[in-house]
């Protein structure tokens, strides 16, 4: 089971500069772990110390915003698409 | 009546429309059916001169604005267009700080309405526009910054008007769609709908840019407006570029509506809800914005030549 991760600029440091890895979980939160163990720290930088979204990042499964869809317990399936992005003005 | 006493009075009252052609069902018994409020047919062709218009007499109302004060604002473009028209009419100054990578009509009918430009870096996007205009508001302590990101009247401007006027044309209404930028066309009239229709759906539609827009350093540099309260949302989709062109597009090919690429955005996100509301055989009336009209973005080359090499050249434009 593998789901495309597209990393933003600002985390590639810890991907090795990849714009997209691969990842596995049936849950949001499953995905991150998954994605801790291959790419360590990058968890907390997405999560806070009391265990919810950074309020600066949003994650998108399928283009939805998953703080709409269930936050970090959001199901996935193969073949999703997930989008991490920093949140920015718009306007 | 369509007659007014100034071109400020002509503000709000937009026309909704059907669109047929773009709905999974116009008629029968459970139609899925899509409306679109024409925005763009506001004084200076976008929603924001209902933000713009509201602000400035709120601060007037306060005391903050008075003749011959210079008014601050951090934007895209379309909030300093409409800022820049009622300044000029009003008799107030106008420096807007605006990212370089905004569209050259953008600043042309700002130099044309008399605003003075100061440009933020295009690395930043509008989060470094708002960082500049902060700072501009501490050195030139006497320049009224009106902030449309954290001001009340620019939800109440919605609140009060776009909110009351779609009810009104549309009471069976089921989805209200609007793009996110300040929050605050969603934050008014998403407030006011869910308080007359319970159960109505509030989807945002945010841009999702080419990467030089999210030039941050740091992930704690991030924004998220002040008046932005998720509360009021019940969706919320991210649309790429290449998206909001295709319906950019499919709204010219299919209704004969010339929009600017932000409402192309709002469609992709707008036929998102439609479909999956046809598929579970429900009937729905799903309004949305049209936020502004193309003009301001011919020169980007949104409208000519393919998709692919059309959603190339706005990579690391702002457009909405």
């Amino acid at each position: 089971m593998a789901i495309e991760v597209k990393i933003p600029t600002i985390l590639r440091t810890y991907t090795s500069g990849a714009k997209a890895v691969d990842g596995k979980g049936d849950t949001l939160s499953a995905l991150i772990d998954d994605l801790d163990g291959n790419f360590p720290g990058l968890k907390g930088r997405l999560i806070t110390d009391d265990g919810g979204l950074h309020r600066f990042v949003n994650v998108y499964v399928n283009d939805e915003d998953v703080r709409f869809t269930g936050a970090l317990d959001t199901a996935l399936k193969d073949g999703d698409a997930v989008t991490i992005l920093p949140a920015v003005a718009g306007g | 009546m369509a007659r007014y006493d100034s071109l400020i009075d002509a503000l709000g009252d937009t026309p909704l429309v059907g669109l047929p052609n773009l709905s999974p069902s116009w008629d029968g018994e459970r139609p899925v059916r899509l409306w679109v409020k024409l925005e763009d047919r506001n004084p200076t062709g976008s929603i924001k001169d209902r933000a713009a218009l509201y602000m400035i007499r709120a601060a007037e109302a306060d005391g903050r604005l008075t003749h011959g004060c210079t008014i601050l604002e951090p934007t895209s473009g379309n909030t300093g267009i409409s800022l820049a028209m009622v300044a000029k009419l009003r008799g107030y100054g106008l420096v807007c700080v605006m990212p370089e990578n905004t569209s050259i009509e953008r600043r042309q009918l700002l130099e044309m309405f008399g605003a003075r430009i100061i440009s933020s870096p295009a690395a930043g996007g509008s989060n470094q526009a708002v960082a500049t205009a902060k700072e501009l508001a501490k050195q030139y302590p006497d320049w009224v910054m009106l902030y449309q990101y954290g001001n009340e009247a620019n939800a109440r401007a919605h609140y009060e008007g776009t909110g009351p006027e779609l009810l009104r044309d549309l009471p069976s209404i089921t989805h209200f769609v609007a793009g996110l930028g300040t929050t605050g066309t969603l934050m008014g009239t998403g407030r006011y709908l869910r308080e007359k229709v319970p159960d109505i759906q509030i989807i945002a539609a945010e841009p999702r840019y080419g990467e030089l827009v999210y030039g941050l350093r740091n992930i704690d540099e991030g924004f998220v407006p002040e008046l932005y309260d998720d509360s009021v949302l019940t969706s919320r989709f991210s649309v790429t570029s290449y998206d909001a062109l295709r319906r950019t597009r499919d709204l010219i090919e299919h209704e004969g509506i010339f929009a600017g690429v932000s409402t192309g955005a709002i469609l992709h996100a707008a036929l998102s809800v439609a479909d999956r509301v046809a598929a579970r055989d429900e009937r729905a009336d799903i309004a949305f914005v049209v936020a502004d009209g193309g003009w301001k973005y011919l020169s980007t080359g949104a409208y000519s030549g393919s998709l692919q090499q059309a959603a190339e050249r706005l990579e690391g434009q702002l457009w909405a």
